[in-house]
């Protein structure tokens, strides 16, 4: 194989109880890469996530890591890093011996350890601040110093943890830009856990999307989102209208829908995002009424009724609004349908 | 070195080091505590004594080449935890089945003529080789996943449960099997059930005139009485504290500590100084209302008076507490709803007081059960469980099984009161503060319970105020009983008279003794308990193991356990091999170790549930182990816990008596059995001297511990938790 396997899971399971966090999972991540677990809470993302740190033991199946089944190991046994949700700094130590603290304990010396804490501390442009303690720090400055201390034992995996959650809204574009500059300059695995399809769309080279302890579909934003496996991959990425009806002869129908699909004739269900929708005003076929109308400022979005289904749909601002009420022909261009399978 | 190759050389290493104590212990230490001097072996190790014919030994002495061979095949391996867990089942068995005259079963004597002469009490040997099984059990254990396979967790566990079966749950059960022991020995139900329905027990006479009842009834009639007394004057002092304007709140809050530092019998004795036939009250009574002076104090009234002095701070912090967490927000909807201050009263903040009413009863009522100290200075003839239990042992007529019966009818009166009180707070409890502050001023009092609440109180405080002036003139009058108030310093002399002549410093007073062994064994106890205490905590709040709940719960369970009650089972469990201890100085910080733990584990799962879980779990992924992260991350943000424990654990240690008055010997003697002592021969001045300098070296020792703790940086961890809240 030409890439090496940084982290495998071979059938790992978690249980609590009789409740099943993580179900089965069978996963390979590439040296270098970054893969992002995205899904509804209780999904597993987060188990799946500690269980790479060895925050948590597997109850079945095997957890490498670097090529080592690691699945008993508890976690300072491991070489991972990880960025917590809420940062987890420890409030009674300053920015440098939080940052020095993992080498002190893997037993380097301590003046050894300060030097490469500050050589880390000034490439994420926290110099100066070395001496502050989290609580002195802003927001933004905690998180640089949350990963600092995650990458400066040099690990075989960066681990993070919803890390945007406790960033404003305004910054998290810039953040999560420096996260994925940083993986990249360092040449570092990562794994990172969000429930924000945007955020993961944005800072992935795959995206592992889970549901109910299982993995519904793995792949690069882009095939997640132009190629949804299943209906709650197609409904969790980006909006999009599940209509069901019948396939025969290479042609979906549902009501006056009528497009090409390929594959098996029979009960099938298709996935249309809003904004392959083309809307024209008059009568035709397929046909809908406008129920509303609404300004978002970089789109217009109408709620459609049709005989087949309610479908939303987003236009451009540079096209006239249409009034609700309306009657409305739609286009739709024969590659926006995409065949997924239900759940 | 990477990370899982340091790893395994540090597993390795400790793994070593317990295989090397095993071997210590089976081949070099001595195995028993002292053997009769006519089988003595040249070697006492386990080795030497199963090779002179002590074959049950062999098995453990075989252990250790077994447990090396195992550890070669994979210490991570079933094999491994086998044969570990094996050797220590056989450890215990052996110590059980051969006791001080012989083997339990006659073909051990067949197999080993030698059983016959009996084993002692396991010594160096015997308790080093049980540490190592327990430490290489949970290295196997941890080794295969056990506490997410961080070795020192799991060491933890395993120890803190070995610690607290050996000296919480085995005595109790060995108390519980002494009940069933026959005047010849033999166990049976019969002398159970004689003892159980004693009429001595259980009778009802008192109610229909005539003779007295039996303890059971004594015990609960006091319990209920004083619950519901102090239950009701806690209220009236927390309602006056947390919704009046009443200006020396601050005070009565500090006041509410004076019990827990006041040592046992001193409130008694100024009682009888106070009310006594030949007290100041009474005389005064009989001066100037021409009332006979009686004896009325000793007995349920007396004992009544004490304990509502000293457990009504009890309450009414529980109460404090209750009342301050009612959100004033519902107050003011009932209001401007059109209900008045009364109505709202009673139809609002009542029902929302009502389940820290039932659990400021309960924990008085098991507080009164538990009670020693005034029973027996003040109970003349009313007899109560853990007086009766304490005359049963250490009285003219010593009977262990009585003890045992009525200390099992205790424990079960108080468990079944502790459970009640677990209901209560965990369902019933209408806590309505949600952490975010809510706008809205509590509603003051209405005028007419404002005034209930102070006829009640003031009484209450008068008689406070009384009894303490009696303790603190006391020790330095001539006679306070007679009102002789000529200055004295004779008391103290008698009890800690000293000299500094040329041959040093020369002790003279016949305190000193208990004093410093008192001081000696607090100090000793103190950090041990905040240690497994705090240990405790952190196991029950972070960590993840098989059984976590029966740990926790087992753990809360002896802290329902009256002290009385470990006393005798402390007495029926280490008297006799394997673990015979009694006598020693270490029985009695074992004791008080095990007493006090619970409270340390209360403070630190408090303080845990304050520290975000996952600074343990970045230090953790950072390559620091348990004990590391320990050290260096949780202890450093929970150190107001640990002061608490510490200065709990020490003040207790320092005023215990229920439990320790059973253990205490000629050589270890404690201040609070001295006092009693004096109680008992009347020389009540003594006494109170003695108390008044305790009180006055716990107040300096809680000085000395916060200055070591110490609280650097504490200030800024609460700014730094303020900032993470609106994180979430």
């Amino acid at each position: 194989m030409t890439e090496e396997i940084a982290i495998e899971f071979a059938n790992v399971t978690k249980r609590y109880g009789s409740a099943v966090a993580v179900d089965a999972i069978t996963l390979s991540i590439a040296k270098g890469e970054l893969v992002t677990f995205l899904g509804p809470s209780g999904c597993g993302k987060t188990t799946s996530l500690r269980l790479i740190a060895g925050l948590e033991l597997p109850t079945s199946g095997v957890v490498q890591i670097a090529g080592r089944d690691v699945s008993q190991r508890a976690a300072s046994e491991r070489n991972v890093g990880m960025v917590f949700q809420s940062y987890a700094l420890f409030p009674h130590m300053n920015v440098l011996e939080n940052v020095s603290y993992g080498p002190m304990i893997r037993g380097v010396a301590k003046a050894k350890a300060r030097a490469h804490a500050y050589e880390i501390l000034e490439q994420i442009g926290l110099k100066g601040l070395d001496m502050r303690l989290p609580s002195e720090l802003s927001g933004g400055q905690q998180q640089r110093v949350a990963v600092a201390r995650a990458i400066v034992q040099q690990p075989d995996v960066l681990l993070f943890d919803e890390p945007l959650s406790n960033v404003d809204a305004k910054l998290r574009r810039k953040v999560r830009g420096e996260i994925r500059e940083l993986q990249k300059r360092f040449g570092l695995t990562a794994v990172y856990v969000t429930h924000d399809q945007e955020e993961a769309l944005a800072v992935s080279d795959r995206i592992v999307v889970m549901q109910a302890g299982r993995i519904a579909q793995i792949g690069t934003p882009r095939d997640l989102y132009e190629r949804p496996a299943s209906s709650f991959v197609a409904d969790f990425i980006g909006d999009a209208n599940l209509i069901s009806g019948q396939v025969t002869a290479g042609r979906f129908r549902a009501a006056d829908l009528d497009v090409p699909l390929a594959g098996p004739d029979g009960a099938a269900q298709i996935s249309l995002r809003p904004e392959r929708i083309i809307l024209s005003a008059g009568e035709g076929a397929p046909s809908g009424r406008v129920r509303s109308c609404t300004y978002l400022g970089s789109h217009w979005e109408y709620e459609i009724e049709t005989g087949f289904a309610e479908l939303l749909a987003s236009r451009p601002m540079s096209e006239a609004p249409i009034a609700p009420g309306t009657a409305v022909t739609l286009t739709i261009p024969e590659t926006a349908p995409i065949r997924v399978t239900d759940i | 070195m990477t990370p899982e190759e340091l790893r395994d050389s540090r597993a390795a290493r400790e793994r070593l080091s317990w295989l090397v104590l095993l071997a210590l212990a089976v081949l070099v230490l001595p195995w028993h505590q002292s053997l009769p001097a006519e089988s003595a072996p040249i070697i006492p190790s386990a080795l030497g004594l199963a090779a002179e014919g002590r074959g049950w030994l062999w098995p453990v002495v075989l252990a250790l080449p077994l447990l090396v061979w195992a550890s070669f095949k994979g210490a991570g391996g079933r094999l491994f935890l086998g044969v570990a867990l094996a050797a220590f089942a056989v450890l215990l068995v052996q110590g059980f089945t051969v006791g001080l005259r012989g083997p339990a079963f006659d073909w051990l004597t067949i197999l080993f003529p030698v059983a016959g002469q009996g084993q002692t009490g396991l010594g160096w040997g015997g308790f080093a080789s049980g540490i190592a099984l327990l430490g290489l059990i949970a290295h196997a254990l941890a080794l295969r996943g056990f506490c997410r396979g961080d070795r020192f967790s799991a060491s933890a566990v395993v120890f803190i449960v070995a610690l607290l079966g050996l000296f919480v749950f085995y005595p109790i059960l060995r108390l519980a099997l002494a009940a069933f022991v026959g005047p010849d020995g033999e166990v049976a139900l019969g002398p159970f059930l004689t003892r159980l329905f004693a009429p001595e027990i259980w009778r009802l006479d008192c109610l229909t005139g005539g003779r007295r009842c039996g303890v059971v009834i004594n015990s609960l009639v006091l319990g209920l009485l004083a619950a519901t007394i102090c239950t009701a004057l806690g209220l009236a002092l927390a309602l006056i504290v947390a919704r009046t304007s009443f200006r020396f709140k601050q005070t009565l809050r500090a006041l509410s500590i004076l019990p827990i530092i006041t040592p046992p019998f001193v409130v008694g004795v100024a009682i009888i100084v106070l009310f006594g036939r030949t007290g100041l009250i009474t005389g005064w009574g009989a001066e100037i209302f021409d009332i006979r002076p009686t004896r009325w104090v000793y007995g349920l009234s007396g004992i009544l008076m004490a304990q509502v002095l000293a457990f009504t701070p009890i309450t009414f912090l529980v109460l404090l507490g209750t009342v301050e967490a009612i959100n004033p927000t519902l107050e003011e909807a009932s209001q401007t709803l059109g209900a008045g201050p009364v109505k709202t009263f009673f139809k609002v903040t009542w029902p929302l007081l009502r389940p820290g009413l039932a659990a400021a009863f309960l924990l008085a009522f098991i507080e009164s059960l538990a009670d020693f100290g005034n029973p027996i200075v003040l109970g003349g003839g009313y007899e109560v469980l853990s007086t009766r239990i304490f005359f049963a042992v250490v009285g003219a007529r010593y009977d262990l099984g009585n003890a045992a019966t009525l200390a099992m009818i205790l424990l079960t009166l108080t468990l079944v009161a502790f459970w009640l009180q677990q209901r209560w707070l965990g369902r019933k409890s209408y806590v309505t503060v949600t952490g975010k502050s809510d706008a809205g001023l509590a509603s003051t009092l209405p005028f007419g319970l404002k005034g209930v609440a102070w006829a009640a109180v003031i009484p209450f405080v008068a008689f406070t105020i009384g009894v303490y002036a009696v303790v603190l003139l006391g020790g330095f009058v001539h006679d306070i009983g007679r009102w002789d108030l000529t200055p004295t310093f004779a008391h103290l002399r008698t009890a800690f008279d000293f000299e500094v002549n040329a041959s040093g410093l020369q002790l003279y007073g016949s305190a000193w003794n208990s004093m410093q062994t008192t001081l000696l064994v607090s100090a000793i106890a103190a950090p041990l308990t905040t240690l497994i205490g705090i240990m405790t905590a952190w196991l029950v709040a972070r960590q993840d193991f098989a059984g976590r709940n029966a740990f926790e719960f087992g753990t809360m369970l002896s802290f329902a356990i009256p002290g009385t009650v470990v006393g005798v089972s402390y007495v029926a469990a280490f008297n006799v091999p394997p673990v015979d201890i009694t006598g020693t100085a270490a029985i009695l910080v074992i004791c008080f170790v095990f007493r006090n733990m619970p409270v340390g584990m209360r403070a630190g799962l408090a303080a845990f549930a304050q520290i975000d879980r996952s600074m343990e779990e970045a230090s953790q992924t950072m390559g620091a182990g348990g004990a590391a992260t320990l050290r260096r991350v949780v202890l450093p943000l929970v150190k107001p816990a640990v002061f608490t424990a510490l200065v709990y654990s020490f003040v207790t240690a320092m005023t215990a008596v229920s439990a320790v008055i059973f253990l205490v010997s000629a050589r270890h003697n404690m201040a609070t059995a001295y006092i009693m002592g004096r109680v008992e021969a009347g020389e009540y001045a003594l006494a109170i001297t003695y108390s008044t300098v305790l009180m006055i070296v716990m107040i300096i020792c809680i000085v000395l511990i916060q200055l070591m703790v110490g609280a650097r940086r504490l200030g800024r961890r609460r700014e730094f938790q303020g900032q993470k809240a609106p994180a979430e």
